[in-house]
């Protein structure tokens, strides 16, 4: 599986030479590639023509907040925007990860490429604040009508900010500042775990490694 | 000329044919749909957050909540991931286990699915025969992980325990006789085994009832055919995996496609349709539910010849034996670190999925070395499909929606997550 996936990676490395040059890296038998927003749109167009790779399908949009992310400084800022797509005549798969400005994340819409792309770029929107640029109809999806903030991001409190409950002297629902407060029963805990020390050396994302991936590719 | 303006109607939330509680604004000119516009996430839950605070094993129990029709095959793509991430594999009798299970709850999806699908379209004997065949699986599910729906069964490394080798029996009451009692518990004698087995043989002939009702009859054509046509290119275009995908013609299949488990020692076809409308999603789900059952039969035969760990033997993932922790210095250790630390997987990123009942259901897991996931994202099939809904509507009559909306097998639960 990773040979085949090392063939592919370059493959997607020549096919999107012409564009950029690409970082790409195999993990777990699965194919990254980080691109650079810019290029996004162009990328994703050669991603599915291109005869030989043929994304046909897109899986998923997934948008991640880095902002608490501190093993590895292999994150160059806070917001990225995960795609994974699938070939179904060719049966591969690529995940293509772009990284966003910290304060004002936006990035090219990809549902001129795909259509699938359309509901996956409204809910990262609405749960991470993502802006996709040229998305034909960039509203909330899966939070209340009204809702303020984007609740996947690390800063937003776990409890939420507000609660909501039948006022019977107003006869309504009225939302008001949540009571409960967030309680931590096990720590999150990151050990130093020995058994996987060599396994990630030789191929995580720590940045030496990319490095040399990168090398052979060129080569 | 009086202008004519087109009409809009709110359709749902609380609408028995919106399975669950979808609002879809549709806009009509007469009776013919323009516009169809979904409004989900009224049963938004936040999982993908919930689970950024939990450790890796208390999220399985959320899984089991996503699709409330097909738990088992959900907390499969969770516990597959992580044994990626951990580059764990899992015992043989385990992975035959899953299996089986996974088809036993997409036996479960699909009987639901058929039923309610049906009963929307108007056919109410359906519904009854569905839910008969439903009681035997869950009573599975009952007697290998003690809940009838949200089992939490499958755990990174395994599942949670054997077979069970008596079932549950029915107890006499003053409603129920001792002797119709006994009728009820006639098949219950022997293990989990023998009751699946005498359910596989059984069940074709039940899926020849459905057919007989529903394949030929000229009500249920009229419905179905035509309605909602997707062609090959627009479903790979729409994202859509599974059945949908199926019935437009394309044998894309994840168990073929992407063998995980033991699915490549097993053989069992895929059924394709033609022109990719409702009818043939009906045809293409009940051939698999005829696949299924040959699955789950090969699997049973397999389990009864061949005992062995259903377990990881690494009890640093893994829960110890409930006596070795009792006995044992090392397994009350591993028992303490599990209950106020869990175990940490090691840093990284990996994306794993299974072919659900409903179509590819994906978990996506950033890793940052901690015991709690950094980021974990589902990838819900029927999100995917239930995007496309203006699409399939559109030119459509108003009682088209309905069949629309059945055809797509669409359950919030995964939707709104």
């Amino acid at each position: 599986m990773s040979q085949y996936y090392s063939e592919l990676s370059d493959k997607v490395t020549n096919a999107l030479a012409e564009i950029e040059s690409v970082q790409a890296t195999v993990a777990y038998g699965e194919l990254t590639i980080e691109v650079s927003k810019e290029n996004l749109l162009q990328i994703c167009q050669t991603l599915r023509d291109n005869q030989e790779l043929a994304f046909d399908t897109i899986i998923d949009i997934c948008g991640v907040d880095y902002s608490t992310y501190e093993c590895s400084k292999s994150h160059t800022s806070r917001f990225a925007s995960v795609y994974h797509l699938l070939s179904v005549k060719n049966n591969h798969r690529i995940r293509v990860r772009t990284w966003l400005d910290d304060d004002f994340p936006v990035v090219d819409s990809v549902v001129s490429v795909w259509n699938g792309a359309n509901w996956f770029e409204r809910e990262s929107f609405d749960l991470l604040g993502i802006l996709y640029s040229g998305h034909p109809d960039l509203r909330r999806i899966l939070t209340d009508y009204g809702f303020i903030g984007h609740p996947l991001r690390k800063d937003f409190p776990m409890v939420g900010q507000v609660e909501m409950r039948y006022d019977a002297n107003k006869q309504r629902v009225i939302y008001e500042p949540v009571t409960l407060e967030e309680r931590v029963t096990i720590p999150r805990i990151i050990r130093d775990d020995n058994r996987y020390a060599e396994r990630l050396s030789n191929k995580g994302p720590s940045s030496g490694d990319e490095d040399s991936n990168s090398q052979g590719e060129s080569a | 000329m009086s202008e004519i303006q087109n009409y809009t109607l709110n359709f749902g939330p609380q609408h028995p044919a919106a399975h669950g509680v979808l609002r879809l604004v549709l806009e009509l000119d007469g009776e013919v749909i323009q516009r169809a516009d979904p409004h989900v996430g009224l049963l938004h839950r936040g999982t993908e957050k919930l689970a950024e605070r939990r450790i890796y094993n208390q999220s399985i129990g959320y899984m089991d909540r996503l699709d409330y029709v097909s738990m088992m095959c959900n907390e499969h793509a969770y516990c597959m991931n992580i044994e990626k991430l951990l580059e764990i594999e899992v015992p043989e009798r385990a992975q035959y286990i899953r299996v089986m299970f996974d088809e036993i709850t997409r036996i479960l999806n699909h009987l639901m699915w058929l039923g309610t699908h049906a009963l929307d379209v108007g056919a109410m004997t359906m519904f009854l025969y569905c839910f008969r065949e439903r009681e035997d699986l869950m009573d599975a599910y009952e007697a290998v992980s003690g809940a009838r729906m949200h089992a939490s069964y499958y755990r990174p490394g395994g599942v949670y325990r054997d077979l069970p080798n008596s079932m549950p029996q029915y107890e006499a009451s003053q409603w129920h006789s001792q002797s119709e009692v006994n009728e009820q518990n006639k098949n219950r004698q022997g293990s989990l085994l023998d009751f699946l087995k005498d359910f596989t043989n059984r069940f074709e002939g039940y899926v020849d009832e459905y057919e007989t009702l529903l394949t030929d009859n000229r009500i249920w054509k009229q419905r179905t055919v035509d309605i909602g046509c997707v062609t090959a290119d627009e479903a790979k275009d729409l994202g859509f995996t599974g059945p949908m995908i199926r019935a437009s013609g394309v044998a894309w299949d994840l168990r073929k496609m992407e063998p995980y488990e033991v699915y490549d020692k097993i053989d069992f076809d895929i059924p394709v349709g033609t022109n990719g409308d409702s009818y043939d999603r009906y045809v293409v789900r009940v051939e698999e539910m005829r696949q299924s059952n040959r699955i789950i039969s090969q699997c049973i035969d397999w389990l009864q010849d061949n005992p062995g760990p259903v377990m990881h033997e690494d009890h640093k993932i893994t829960m110890p034996e409930r006596m070795d922790m009792k006995e044992d210095m090392e397994g009350l250790i591993h028992h303490f670190k599990h209950f106020t630390e869990g175990y940490g997987v090691p840093e990284g990123e990996a994306y794993c999925a299974v072919e659900h009942p409903k179509g590819e259901f994906g978990t996506y897991i950033v890793s940052d070395g901690a015991n709690k996931p950094y980021r974990l994202k589902i990838r819900a099939p029927g999100f995917a499909h239930l995007a496309a809904i203006n699409f399939l509507t559109e030119g459509h009559m108003l009682a088209d929606v309905v069949t629309v909306i059945g055809t797509l097998d669409i359950v919030f639960g995964e939707i709104d997550r």
